[in-house]
């Protein structure tokens, strides 16, 4: 896990195109180890296309800029080597994969990780013994770990299924777009909760929601607005209060509606 | 990273060369191509017939002659000359019949090693009874006599023939009538060898029983028959693996498959096919044209067919079960794989005659490269069949843009009272799916994978644990990625 106060992402000036739009035109953040960052903003302000952008999902191109986590070059790996090195990417709408087992899909996806580390991969029994208490943490029934990857799930159940994922593979940094959304009230204590305790062991979180009650209860070290392709304004939870009063900037029309 | 990279990336890991497509070098005596009565007399006459199935032979080469070619299917067949195609190939060792596995020459018992089909001794290990087809005749069956202590007859077809010709001429035809289409007929009239079981009344076969089918010859089809008859309250499991050398004209391969389920008997029926799909281009493999059909002729009889379809350049079958003993039941459970330039037609017919039958279809498409799948599948509710029930469950995935994929379930009842269930789903491993899984550290091979396997496990969860594993490793083969 890193140290308090290394700087694990670092975006310049990074520019991404979603199909012919340029969604964002000049991004520059930095969030260091064990801090907190919301990201606010109108629908359509490209906060979503931020997460995929540096998650490397092939839908979004960088045009323009760079970013690196814990110092490597994030741009220049596959997606899949984007998350050995320690990116998580919290879905907003995360898919199902029919007939799959989750127990098969995380172990796989852990071993993945660790063996990126070159560290040794866990067996079958003794994944299972590790994900039951994750589970058993975030209030998530053991059963869930024995069915298919989020088919069937309703839209919390796949929040927390995300949340599962997040605290097994232990990540450099997080980035939770809208993992508050479809949640009920234990299940936005389980976030707080979780992330209060990865926080604590040095995982840098990018948080991207709506609700001020969720971004209030992540007590984040920052909070920026995105707006017109750029980070428009940064400041304290002062911020999120005032968007929360004033609204929005909006200095360019809404895409989303 | 691009969706076109993606794409790259997978097409790259399914290309992966066929494994079995060496060829046997084995001295064989071969029928000159062509097909008369003459021919027919000569097979019958090689393999030293009674006549009742010489006359049988002639009659179906008769109603195959005045039968059209079919064409309903949807699949691309180049015209096939029947006169060019050679009808009976067999290695000259066998001429006089090896008396057992030990008279068998070496290089047939190597080209079973090879493909991990253990003929020796040492098989006993292994547990499973064998019965190998090279060409158009048995080299070898394993385990006989043991089988036969519990009054089981596991023998190739020629066997049959010879020491049981009463069961013979009893049951076979009495599923797959001779005339009943262009192959069958067409198989009736020429077929050479195959394997045939006979599970005596309340015996529970205490093994796997297997036929493993080998094509070698060039310009030779291979017509084999199998007949399996279980008697009132027995049992049986049933195997069937198939290979074949690699070469660039297509062969032909046109079996008939019977199976008789008496009262309160069981069938299980797996097959693993794995015949040389042909290449890339889509030159070369085998013409696949199957006639499976299995009769529930008893109360409570069952019967379930299983398949893990991969190989071929055409595949055509649909493995059926007619139910017309009362509570009786069928079952189908299928994967098929097309890559490439594969095609494949294949499905199942339920034919309900008894009342309170059953049935129950699981289909698994996964469709690849250019190539074209369809599920075909006729659920036929007689007047006769009071409270019939039948559910189908039929899913197709796609991979990649260039293949197809349809489904065309004909649903026939003629009762009120019956239930029939049809769920289809198209599934793609879509760009996001994949996404999702390389964010958790899963590279697109593994993913790939991981789907495909998610996809086929319902099926895969049928099949004895031997064939579950080398079907396994053949979805990887044809699909790459770690399945399971």
């Amino acid at each position: 896990m890193a140290d308090q106060g290394e700087t694990i992402l670092e975006v310049r000036n990074l520019a991404v195109k979603a199909g012919d739009r340029l969604v964002l035109e000049s991004v520059s953040i930095d969030i260091a180890a064990g801090e907190v960052v919301a990201i606010m903003g109108a629908n359509g302000s490209g906060k979503s296309t931020l997460g995929f952008a540096l998650a490397g999902h092939p839908r979004y191109e960088v045009v323009g800029g760079e970013a690196r986590l814990a110092g490597a070059d994030l741009l220049a790996m596959e997606p899949q080597d984007r998350a050995r090195a320690g990116l998580f990417l919290s879905f907003q709408s995360p898919p199902d994969l029919p007939g799959v087992r989750n127990n098969l899909f995380m172990r796989t996806s852990l071993n993945s990780v660790l063996e990126a580390q070159d560290r040794e991969p866990v067996d079958a029994f003794d994944f299972l013994e590790r994900a039951k208490g994750i589970a058993a943490d975030i209030d998530l029934p053991a059963a869930f770990l024995n069915r298919p990857v989020n088919e069937g799930f309703s839209g919390g159940e796949r929040k927390r299924n995300e949340l599962l994922q997040l605290a097994m593979l232990a990540p450099k940094l997080a980035i939770l777009d809208e993992i508050d959304s479809g949640m009920d009230v234990d299940g936005i204590r389980s976030i707080v909760e979780t992330v209060g305790r990865m926080r604590a062991q040095g995982t840098a979180f990018l948080l991207i929601s709506h609700s001020l009650a969720m971004v209030e209860a992540m007590a984040p070290d920052r909070v920026a607005e995105l707006d017109g392709g750029r980070i428009s304004r940064i400041g304290s939870l002062d911020l999120a209060r005032e968007i929360a009063r004033t609204g929005f900037s909006r200095t360019r029309e809404s895409i989303e509606g | 990273m691009s969706a076109a990279h993606d794409d790259t990336t997978i097409a790259q890991a399914l290309s992966r060369p066929y494994p079995h497509g060496f060829v046997t070098e084995i001295d064989s005596d071969t029928l000159p191509p062509g097909l008369d009565e003459s021919t027919i007399r000569e097979i019958s006459r090689l393999k030293r017939e009674p006549e009742f199935l010489l006359k049988r032979r002639l009659a179906a080469l008769e109603h195959w002659r005045s039968m059209p070619h079919p064409d309903w299917a949807k699949l691309r067949i180049e015209p096939i000359d029947f006169q060019a195609l050679s009808y009976y190939s067999a290695p000259k060792s066998m001429a006089d019949g090896p008396k057992d596995l030990s008279e068998v020459d070496p290089k047939l018992l190597e080209t079973y090693e090879k493909l991990n089909i253990p003929l020796h001794e040492r098989a006993r290990l292994a547990g499973v009874a064998v019965d190998a087809v090279f060409d158009s005749v048995s080299v070898g069956t394993t385990f006989r006599e043991q089988l036969a202590a519990v009054g089981v007859i596991f023998c190739s077809f020629s066997h049959a023939v010879e020491n049981h010709p009463e069961l013979v001429e009893r049951y076979l035809g009495s599923v797959v009538p001779l005339g009943d289409n262009f192959y069958a007929a067409l198989n009736s009239a020429v077929f050479s060898d195959g394997s045939f079981v006979y599970v005596p009344a309340g015996v529970r076969c205490p093994m796997e029983l297997s036929s493993y089918f080998r094509i070698n010859a060039r310009n030779t089809g291979q017509f084999e028959r199998t007949l399996i008859i279980a008697e009132a309250g027995s049992e049986v499991s049933y195997l069937e693996g198939c290979t074949a050398p690699q070469r660039d004209e297509n062969q032909l391969h046109a079996a008939v498959v019977e199976l008789i389920a008496h009262d309160d008997a069981f069938i299980k029926y797996s097959t693993v096919q794995n015949w040389y799909p042909g290449d890339e281009q889509g030159r070369g493999g085998i013409y696949n044209f199957v006639t499976k059909r299995g009769l529930c002729a008893g109360a409570r009889s069952r019967i379930s067919w299983t398949q893990v379809e991969t190989g071929s350049a055409i595949t055509w079958k649909y493995p059926s079960v007619v139910l017309r003993g009362d509570d009786s039941n069928g079952e189908f459970h299928s994967i098929a794989v097309t890559n490439h330039r594969q095609q494949a037609d294949t499905g199942t017919k339920m034919i309900h005659l008894g009342k309170r039958t059953t049935s129950r279809i699981v289909s698994k498409g996964i469709s690849a490269g250019h190539s074209q799948q369809n599920y075909r599948g006729l659920v036929r509710v007689a007047p006769t069949a009071q409270g019939a029930r039948n559910n189908t469950q039929c899913d197709s995935l796609l991979i990649g843009g260039e293949c197809g994929a349809a489904t065309y379930p004909y649903i026939e009842t003629a009762r009120t009272d019956a239930t029939v269930e049809h769920e289809a789903t198209t599934t793609r491993i879509s760009e996001d799916r994949l996404f999702y899984c390389q964010q958790r550290g899963i590279d697109p091979e593994e993913a790939t994978g991981l789907i495909v396997g998610g996809f086929c496990q319902a099926v895969l969860e049928e099949l004895p644990m031997e064939f579950a594993l080398e079907a396994r490793a053949l979805l990887s083969v044809s699909l790459e990625g770690a399945v399971g």
